[in-house]
């Protein structure tokens, strides 16, 4: 109890290297919890991609697009489960800046992704509409979208002015669910190229696999690209994961970089902090010799000191964790709109930084302790700062 | 009476760079208790060094040490702790109080490695504080003191797990000559009525006059 009383009033000593300590050991935790959780948004972006799903697509580029006659023969594969087309609308929302998914999709979409839930209801509604569409609840309520509303896209891979009717609204099932999405019939895309450019109908731009064992991804992957070899339209099969990272393969070092600074950033928390303690330690090389001589045991000294620097370490990681949540909601807010799918602080980013201070408490108190215990008291009371 | 600080063939030396630095040779000194032993001598002749073996702090290279009835220099690191939060006080030239504790706080440090209650401990460090003439500068801190307070709060300290032995090294070494004659008195009251043994060293001759006993230290022998 006593101790606790020392602890305290010693780290009050001098209030403003203690306070520089504490802002310096917040702004690292800040600085630290900024960077995992982009980091780790990037890493779930990845997770969230489905071990059953793969990606088939135009093996030249992602641009060029794949016969829709492909989808019966890769059904025909043993093993693959379900195929579902897909087509990247693009286009524009009233605004350049509102950034958000637009896809045309064949109606088992929904069976490939079970993360997006949709009720029976609203997808019987959707079935039905001819232009409907199905948006992410993220998206429903930024741009406040009801059932029934009229959402009109501005094309730029397919020009023109496009009418949609919102017929539902999917719930992300897991965190890491992207419920920014817009997705609707590819019949109505395509009824419509056709009309207009009709070389582009029948076409789409990527094909998701449902295989019956992610185990067999590989080879099922190969299949599908063996079977249209040397055809006008070769394909590049793999799974969803592997085609989400390449999609975020740019930004990797990226990533690499904001990894290694947030380790850095621990580093140097630690550093600040032993300064501060090794500081406070030589000044009062005389207090502990007074203290040995008094009969105090190593124990009492070690908690005396330990007690301040995790203290410290402790006051500043709770700030620091604490300002995290606002800061990071202020971050998104800054971000344009759309830009993360999700964005959000994963518990073990708190975790991670809760428990580094905790262990930057410890060993910034290491050198100090060492030092306190190892001096002879007479050479404690012959010390001169 | 019987001596309570045996001091026998005791050697000590220190090292520096692997150079020794021989300070007491062969030195053999009894004091018997309720003694004031005064120690004097030239800067430098070993007299910080002899105390400090006599209260347990240092150890002899060679020799031997019984005080309080126990052989000290048989002792390991914590039981020489226990011991002289048993049986020693200390008071030192420049006070050593802690300074982010109260006079009470500071008076009250060895009195938390005891068993004692907080009433209990309180009662304590107010007797001491009172005996010292401090009783109504319980919640000052140091710097709020005057060097001679100060030194007071230290030997209230000394005193408060009532030890059998006192030790000092020059406790008005950086004390005016009024304040140095109030610390003195006070020495002399706990040495005749508090009986405790004291073995104080000091530069000043006015000090000398308090000893039932003196002694000349020089270049590490008693003369
Ligand atoms: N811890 C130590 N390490 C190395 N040398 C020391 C140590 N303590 C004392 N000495 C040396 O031992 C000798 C005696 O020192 P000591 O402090 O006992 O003298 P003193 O009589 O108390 O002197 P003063 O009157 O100046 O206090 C000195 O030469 C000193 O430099
Ligand atoms: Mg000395």
């Amino acid at each position: 109890m006593k101790i606790l009383k020392l602890i305290f009033k010693n780290a009050l000593r001098h209030k403003l290297r203690t306070t520089l300590t504490i802002v310096g050991i917040s702004i690292a935790v800040i600085a630290y919890g900024l960077l995992r959780t982009v980091v780790t948004i990037w890493d779930s972006s990845v997770d969230a991609a489905g071990a059953d799903r793969l990606i088939t697509r135009q093996a030249v580029s992602f641009i060029f697009p794949l016969p829709v006659a492909y989808k019966s023969k890769i059904e025909s594969i043993p093993g693959v489960k379900s195929v579902c087309g897909a087509v990247w609308f693009g286009g524009t929302y009233k605004d350049k800046s509102n950034f958000f998914a637009r896809m045309a999709i064949d109606d088992n979409y929904f069976e490939l992704y079970p993360e997006f839930m949709i009720s029976q209801n609203e997808f019987d509604k959707y079935k039905k509409e001819r232009n409907g569409c199905i948006v992410g609840k993220s998206i429903a309520e930024q741009y406040k979208f009801k059932i029934g509303d009229i959402i009109v896209l501005d094309g730029d891979i397919f020009p023109g002015r496009w009418e949609f009717t919102v017929s539902g609204i999917y719930k992300p099932r897991n965190k890491n669910t992207d419920a920014t999405q817009m997705l609707f019939h590819y019949e109505y895309l395509n009824e419509r190229i056709k009309q207009e450019t009709a070389v582009r109908g029948d076409q789409v731009f990527w094909y998701i696999v449902k295989v019956d064992d992610p185990k067999n991804s590989a080879q099922i992957s190969e299949q599908i690209d063996a079977m249209f070899k040397n055809s006008t339209a070769e394909t590049k099969s793999e799974t969803e994961k592997a085609f989400t990272q390449s999609f975020v393969a740019a930004s990797g070092a990226i990533i690499t970089a904001m990894n290694f600074m947030s380790y850095a950033i621990i580093g140097i928390i630690m550093l600040v902090l032993a300064n501060t303690m090794i500081m406070a330690a030589r000044e009062r090389t005389r207090e502990y010799a007074v203290f040995k001589t008094l009969g105090f045991s190593a124990y009492h000294l070690t908690s005396l000191i330990l007690g301040e620097s995790m203290l410290i370490s402790c006051i500043g990681g709770g700030i620091g964790i604490g300002l995290l949540y606002p800061i990071v909601s202020g971050f998104e807010h800054v971000m344009p709109k759309g830009f993360f799918p999700f964005f959000f602080i994963e518990p073990v980013t708190v975790i991670l930084a809760a428990s580094s201070a905790l262990l930057i408490g410890v060993l910034a108190a290491i050198f100090p302790i060492q030092r306190a215990l190892h001096t002879k008291i007479v050479d404690g009371f012959r010390f001169v700062g | 009476m019987s001596a309570i600080i045996q001091v026998k063939n005791v050697s000590k030396s220190y090292w520096r760079n692997s150079l020794e630095i021989p300070v007491l040779h062969d030195l053999t000194l009894d004091v018997t208790e309720g003694e004031f032993l005064v120690l004097m001598g030239p800067s430098g002749s070993g007299k910080t060094t002899l105390l400090n073996l006599i209260a347990g702090i240092d150890r002899p290279s060679k020799g031997e040490l019984n005080v309080a009835g126990t052989d000290i220099a048989k002792l390991n690191e914590s039981g020489l702790a226990k011991w002289r939060s048993a049986s020693v006080g200390f008071v030192f030239q420049f006070y050593n109080l802690i300074p982010v504790l109260t006079a009470f706080e500071n008076v009250e440090l060895p009195l938390l490695l005891t068993k004692l209650s907080k009433s209990e401990r309180k009662k304590h460090v107010e007797n001491v504080l009172n005996i010292v003439g401090l009783g109504d500068r319980i919640y000052h801190y140091p710097k709020q003191l005057s060097g001679g307070q100060e030194q007071r709060v230290a030997i209230a300290r000394a005193i408060v797990t009532d030890p059998v032995i006192l030790v000092a090294d020059e406790p008005t070494g950086d004390l005016d000559k009024t304040s140095a004659q109030e610390i003195l008195t006070l020495m002399e009251r706990l040495n005749k009525e508090f009986k405790k043994t004291i073995v104080m060293v000091t530069h000043d001759p006015h000090a000398a006059e308090k000893a039932t006993r003196l002694l000349h230290l020089e270049k590490g022998d008693l003369v």
